[in-house]
């Protein structure tokens, strides 16, 4: 049964930025792109590389030698070790979509009202009824 | 060595990693070893690459930190490497690390053309080794720093340092002038051979010319394999030359040159001396031969077939006593002992003797 976790005020995150937050002995990265977060575990499927260090890039196609398209800046994820990379939406990687995948959870916004009524796990984190909060399901 | 790791080593031993490379905060850092003139000549005229660029890598890294892991800069703000209280807390602790060697690449004097500025550079960051991490830290140990293309100077170096215990190989780059078998090099695989220390082959350096065979190629990818083809290329230039025919105790280590690809050329050139041996008739045995007794490889970055059955081939055929466990710390493909090799199941044997064993006894640490 996936349980509900409180790990940050919505405006600790800016648009672009992250954080990472331990969850259950987890450790989650979350992410903001443009006021919509995602949730990815901070640990490369590769190496275990700590990827909400990783430097956020666009993504970069091409349809023939020569020609390249660039689309959906900050939304690639390059882990700071060996370079892997994901998109921050889904996990899948570039080079592998279907078999390599960083490990991603739900996110969702909610407010510190609807928190203290519960049923969420909140730990430690405190929850003030006029903010609004991130809660990750896993 | 810290209390810590000693304890550590009692439950099971750590690892020997091959390959560290340390560098300075600034250039300033190596004032105290440096005299007046050559300080003056650092701050009016700079060090340079024998390059296309000064100050430049021929092609580009792919990452801002010049080919250094992101999360590896120090919170001081130094270049990932340059900070040694840092380097112990994010490597030699957690990754139980009982010996790193060193290959301090930038900045070195190794490839400066200015030849008593080259000299005086190489041995101001071998005493900077000395100074700033050998004699700081049990742990590490130094790799002497040769200018190849001066082997007088290389002498002078060996004559100052080389029976410094903290130095446990001599160290050259695989791209020079000339193939590393030359004649012209011999002084200092002889000076290598009568200390005993291997001597280190770390992938790198500039020759002026294309670095590969086929010509300048346009991307960091193409770049980065020509590493192994220059590794080939000292390996046949080592052993046709006669150079273990000549120093027979001689050993060498190719540091993130791969290894899969030395099976082939094994074969490829048994094959043709076979049919050519009056050529070189100094060569007493096939080229293998001399192969298998004389080359150690570090074992980061490897080529890695998709069946791990096909690698565990490969490293039959290379000798498990031959291949070095190495984390190329901190940079960008840095491997990590805990999932290095861990696809092939490794017997725990084999595992000592990867990760610890082999470098050890190639090295004489204990």
């Amino acid at each position: 049964m996936p349980q509900r976790y409180v790990v940050a005020k919505v405006d600790e995150i800016p648009a672009g930025g992250s954080k990472a937050v331990t969850v259950a002995h987890r450790e989650i990265a979350i992410f903001n792109l443009d006021g919509a977060y995602f949730a990815l575990l901070n640990r490369c499927p590769h190496e275990g590389g700590p990827l909400c260090k990783g430097r956020r890039t666009s993504l970069v196609q091409s349809k023939r030698p020569g020609t390249y398209d660039v689309s959906r800046p900050g939304e690639m994820l390059r882990c700071p070790w060996h370079g892997w990379e994901f998109d921050i939406r889904t996990g899948r990687s570039y080079c592998d979509p279907d078999k390599v995948r960083a490990r991603a959870f739900d996110v969702t916004i909610e407010p510190g009202q609807r928190l203290v009524e519960g049923p969420y796990t909140a730990e430690t984190y405190p929850v003030l009824l006029d903010e609004n909060y991130l809660v990750v399901e896993m | 060595m810290s209390d810590r790791i000693s304890e550590s080593t009692t439950a099971t031993p750590g690892v020997v990693d091959c390959d560290i490379h340390p560098t300075v905060s600034t250039m300033s850092e190596l004032n105290p070893y440096l005299t007046d003139r050559w300080k003056l000549h650092m701050r009016e005229y700079g060090s340079n690459f024998r390059a296309a660029f000064a100050s430049a890598m021929v092609y580009p890294r792919y990452n801002r930190d010049g080919g250094s892991r992101m999360d590896a800069r120090p919170p001081s703000g130094a270049p990932a490497g340059a900070d040694l209280p840092f380097m112990r807390q994010q490597h030699l602790d957690p990754n139980r690390v009982d010996y790193g060697v060193l290959q301090p690449l930038r900045p070195n004097g190794i490839g400066i053309r200015n030849q008593a500025f080259g000299e005086s550079l190489t041995a101001a960051v071998n005493e900077w080794q000395i100074g700033n991490w050998l004699g700081m830290e049990g742990r590490l140990k130094g790799s002497l720093m040769l200018t190849r293309e001066d082997p007088a100077a290389a002498l002078r170096e060996i004559d100052r340092h080389g029976g410094n215990p903290d130095f446990v190989q001599m160290s050259v780059l695989p791209h020079g002038l000339e193939p590393l078998g030359r004649q012209r090099y011999w002084p200092i695989f002889e000076a290598a051979e009568a200390l005993g220390k291997p001597l280190g082959v770390h992938v790198g350096g500039v020759s002026g010319m294309a670095p590969t065979s086929a010509g300048w190629c346009s991307f960091y990818v193409e770049e980065h394999h020509s590493k192994c083809e220059a590794m080939q290329s000292l390996v046949t230039s080592m052993v046709i030359e006669g150079v273990f025919e000549r120093f027979p105790k001689l050993r060498v280590v190719l540091i993130e040159g791969g290894f899969v690809w030395v099976p082939s050329l094994c074969w490829r050139l048994d094959k043709h001396w076979q049919h050519l041996k009056s050529e070189v008739p100094h060569l007493k045995r096939p080229p293998s031969e001399y192969v298998r007794e004389h080359f150690w490889y570090t074992s980061q970055p490897i080529e890695e077939p998709e069946d791990p059955r096909h690698m565990l081939d490969a490293m039959d055929w290379v000798g498990w006593d031959k291949i070095l466990f190495s984390t190329d710390y901190p940079h960008w493909d840095f491997d990590d002992p805990k999932f290095a090799f861990a696809r092939l199941r490794l017997t725990p044997e084999q595992h000592r003797m990867l990760f610890r064993d082999n470098a050890m006894n190639l090295y004489g640490l204990r």
